[in-house]
């Protein structure tokens, strides 16, 4: 089926999200959507997929103009979506899953399980899938829960197929499994559409790729450019792809932590026995897919789980069993790793949240009022030192783009005298040029003398910034290595391989 | 106790739930205290206030085709018996905690008939205590709640907090009074309380779908406002045409053949008004329908992810509708019971609460239909025995009775109930783009 969006163009308010986008996409090939975070490409597929209304241009399948007024229309032209957030159901099953909008049903309306069941089992069968039609999605390791979302997209005898962000949350070699499984799909003579922010998979697997900056189609590229030139133009200028920074000084290990094991509300083991130590001056990455316990390790550092053992150190002291203000007092920083759930209070003033790490006591608050000239004076002059776009410091922070909130955020936390910084994900959902910016920052804070634990699920960001990497998977270490590691050995760590000849600290 | 399952099951990443893939039991030590405390009060109650003599328990009524015998017991040393019998599994339930492990249900289970007979044994001491009436009548007493109950799970599995339940059974009871008056027969009376019902739940949906209102603040408006309107036509409509407009034919008690007698249960089940019928019926069909049909599937996936359900193609908020409708009609039935059952005619703020009991037992019963009518049951249970005990003149002060229900269901809330999972996205309202 070949798919032809023309002069798409979508507004929220007085952002124009898409700004007459035209595109083409034929049968058997995979097209490549390339653009930043916030460039209008998943506004775009929603759009397609008949979740938004566009306000301007025309769908046409197979050259006929297409009139969606819900995803419903759109899958029955033969439109699959594999969504960066699985639209699955966590307590069906996966037989459930699939079948749902789609049901079989016998006598009064009562589903048909069985029949898909045999549907799930024959598509995963052809693919080499493997997925168990009666396990619960929660169940489910997230690279099979996406692997339902292309079978329920299969079921619905999908011609055209849309990927949004679909390595996000896979680890090298699952998303080296998908793109295979792209390459299937595509000899099966579907239409793909790949969107992606990520060079390095545009140019595995894109037949055609195709550059969106701030709504509008910028370029067009073949898979043969080079990563520099694809970021240059999804950016709108030469982008700096590594970051420099000098060798570290290293210095005495302030911070340790010893048999970590935290045990969720619900009686799962999210970490297990972990083991490490950082110098000052150095930076820890921790590498591994997302949900393999990095979220509960820096919640547990912080004091915010609740059933922990082991030994957590900072300058010889305790902190397990202290309060979170406590934590925070004896000198950590921390960049929680959901900036609009842990970050930030969207609705109050870039100002106030500035101040949301000391509340309690002087410089900013004294006998219990708030010394707001302090406050403004002090919020100034770290939008300037951060440079934080907005009107001024009395914007609610919720205003603000992904790539300003989190200067905010990290603002708020190095303006402190840290002893330790934890920054979970930190640029996240960032723009370019923020992560430029922020990683700056962290570099910075390590020079000052201050050990830094990083954690990131993009690999990238773990090698631009570690001295060492500890690689995690399921809850435990998988080890300790350089900062210059290999990514294909990482990529393996991350399944939790660990080779043979590995060098450095062992867990 | 921690179970290890096989690393390599789940393929190449771990699963959300569990990343090392092990598991540990937390025990919450609320079951053991709970149980503890009730055994020690028990025996307080036993060592203060003894009483010497027997109590009588009646197995069947007069009418019953099968007569069992009475049977008699003396009532200290049986009182005593089974608070010893508490006071074991008690230690049971410390001793699985110590080692680690969750109490049982079945424990639980056992230790509340326990609990009760002592209690009831002393209680009714030199009395004859009707067993048969006491159950029969709970159910009876049960049905709003059963009924107030299945309207909330259904409300709740499509993600709107159905709060109102109380107005759905106050407002059915009214329009069953009127209509069966009206037409001098019970059968209009129920089908006019449910559709009342389900016009509460109308309102509730359009503020709560429609408009994104709070839905805790309309149900909660809803239930005063029923209130105020009921009040209001019962004092200047119905209260001067009492004869013509609040003189509700009752549904009689129908025995059903056969099953009616068998003993013991005959009289408790199959011995009761058609309301009770239609209750059974409801309970049947709710929970097949919400379990095995396509329409429940797409009910259930609407309470926990409205947007996976939107991109399948399932109108998220036309279901939503439906389905509190559907919640609203069946709340209503239970409002019939006052005016149709019990009493033959309406009164004001004659629901007394009841719709919140209900909606107690949907959150003690976890949204399932038939955890919930059990929830119930156990909530009737406590109201007619509240009403038995003052009947056969117990030495229990009928003030403190009169709290039973309450107490009862505070403590089944915040006691026993273990962690429960509420639908995801109940009470969240949906917005299409």
């Amino acid at each position: 089926m070949k798919l032809e969006l023309r002069g798409i163009t979508k507004r929220f308010g007085s952002l124009v999200a898409n700004d007459r986008i035209s595109l083409t996409v034929e049968p058997g090939e995979i097209h490549a959507l390339l653009g930043e975070n916030g460039a209008g490409k998943s506004t775009l597929m929603n759009v397609l997929y008949g979740l938004y209304r566009a306000d301007e241009g025309e769908i046409l399948l197979d050259d006929e103009v297409q009139h969606f007024t819900g995803p419903g229309d759109a899958m029955a032209a033969g439109i699959g979506m594999v969504h960066q957030h699985f639209m699955l159901i966590p307590v069906f099953s996966v037989a459930e899953n699939v079948m749902l909008g789609n049901e079989s049903t016998g006598f009064a309306g009562t589903l048909d399980l069985d029949a898909s069941r045999a549907r799930v089992t024959e598509i995963s069968e052809r693919f080499g899938f493997h997925v168990d039609p009666d396990a619960l999605v929660e169940d489910l390791p997230v690279g099979v829960q996406q692997r339902v979302e292309i079978i329920k997209a299969l079921s619905r005898d999908a011609e055209l197929l849309v990927f949004d962000e679909p390595t996000a949350v896979l680890t090298p070699q699952e998303t080296d499994e998908l793109m295979e499984i792209m390459r299937q799909l595509r000899e099966a003579g579907k239409a793909i559409v790949f969107i992606t922010h990520k060079l390095r998979e545009v140019r595995a697997v894109a037949d055609k790729i195709t550059v969106i900056r701030l709504g509008k189609v910028v370029g067009e590229a073949e898979p043969t450019a080079s990563n520099a030139e694809l970021a240059a133009m999804m950016v709108g200028r030469p982008v700096e792809l590594v970051v420099h920074k000098d060798p570290p000084k290293l210095g005495e290990e302030v911070f340790a932590v010893k048999d970590l094991r935290v045990v969720n509300a619900t009686g799962h083991v999210q970490v297990d026995g972990i083991t490490f130590s950082i110098r000052a001056g150095e930076v820890l990455a921790v590498a591994g897919v997302q949900g393999n316990g990095q979220t509960e390790l820096t919640e547990a550092i912080l004091g915010l789980q609740e059933h922990v053992t082991g030994s957590v150190r900072l300058d010889g002291k305790e902190l397990l069993g202290r309060s979170v203000r406590q934590v925070l007092d004896a000198g950590v920083g921390f960049i929680p790793e959901d900036r609009q759930e842990d970050g930030l209070v969207g609705n109050m003033t870039i100002a106030e949240n500035l101040m949301l790490n000391r509340s309690f006591a002087p410089p900013f608050v004294r006998r219990g009022s708030l010394q707001i000239d302090k406050l403004r004076a002090f919020a100034e002059e770290k939008l300037q030192q951060y440079d934080v776009r907005a009107r001024d410091i009395d914007t609610a922070c919720g205003n603000l783009s992904g790539g300003n909130q989190q200067k905010v955020v990290v603002a708020r936390e190095l303006s402190r005298d840290l002893r330790l910084l934890v920054a979970a994900q930190p640029t996240r959902g960032v723009d370019v040029g923020s992560i430029e910016f922020i990683h700056k920052q962290v570099v910075a804070t390590r020079d000052s003398g201050v050990p830094v634990l990083v954690v990131s699920t993009e690999l990238d960001e773990v090698v631009a910034l570690a001295d060492r990497i500890m690689v995690l998977y399921r809850g435990r270490v998988v080890g300790i290595v350089p900062g210059d590691t290999p990514r294909e050995q990482l990529g393996l760590m991350m399944t939790g391989e660990r080779p043979k000849d590995l060098e450095g600290d062992v867990a | 106790m921690s179970t290890l399952t096989d690393p390599t099951s789940t393929g190449a990443s771990p699963g959300p739930a569990a990343p090392t893939g092990e598991v540990v039991t937390l025990v919450s030590r609320k079951t053991p205290v709970v149980l503890g405390v009730l055994t020690v009060g028990l025996a307080l109650i036993l060592l203060f206030q003894p009483e010497s003599g027997e109590t009588t328990l009646r197995l069947a009524r007069e009418t019953d085709f099968f007569q069992l015998p009475d049977l008699t017991l003396p009532t200290m040393p049986t009182a005593w018996a089974l608070t010893i019998v508490c006071a074991l599994l008690t230690g049971e339930s410390v001793r699985r905690y110590l080692a680690k492990k969750r109490t049982p249900m079945w424990l639980v289970a056992i230790y509340a008939i326990a609990w009760m007979t002592g209690f009831l044994v002393w209680a009714a001491v030199g009395e004859t205590l009707p067993v048969v009436g006491l159950l029969a009548g709970s159910l009876a007493l049960a049905v709003p709640l059963v009924f107030g109950a299945l309207g909330g799970v259904l409300g709740e599995r499509a993600g709107v907090v159905n709060i109102a339940i109380d107005g759905q059974l106050l407002f059915g009871a009214f329009a069953a009074a009127v209509v069966s008056s009206m037409t001098g027969s019970p059968w209009p009376g129920l089908l006019a309380a449910s559709i009342a019902g389900a016009l509460v739940a109308l309102i509730l949906g359009l503020f709560a779908i429609s408009y994104f209102v709070d839905q805790i603040i309309v149900g909660v408006v809803l239930n005063v406002l029923v209130i105020g309107i009921t009040s209001f036509l019962f004092s200047q409509v119905l209260a001067p045409n009492a004869a013509d407009l609040n003189t509700s034919a009752r549904f009689k008690v129908v025995p059903i053949p056969v099953l009616g007698d068998i003993p013991l249960i005959g009289p408790i089940l199959f011995r009761q008004t058609p309301v009770v019928y239609v209750l059974y019926i409801a309970v049947a069909v709710v929970t097949f329908a919400l379990y095995r049909t396509r329409w429940g599937l797409r009910v259930r996936a609407v309470g926990e992810h409205p947007m996976a359900a939107d991109t399948v193609g399932i109108k998220v908020n036309r279901t939503r509708y439906r389905t509190i409708l559907i919640a609203g009609a069946v709340a209503g039935l239970g409002g019939a019971f006052y005016t149709l059952v019990s009493v033959p005619q309406f009164n004001r703020e004659m629901t007394g609460g009841a719709g919140y009991i209900a909606l107690a037992a949907v959150i003690f019963g976890k949204w399932d239909p038939i955890r919930a009518t059990l929830a119930a049951l156990l909530f009737g249970f406590a109201s007619n025995l509240q009403g038995v005990l003052s009947v056969i003149g117990s030495p229990v002060p009928s003030q403190f009775m009169l709290m039973l229900p309450y107490v009862v269901t505070i403590f089944a809330v915040a006691g026993l109930v273990g962690r429960s999972r509420p639908p995801a996205a109940d009470g969240v309202p949906y917005r299409p783009q």
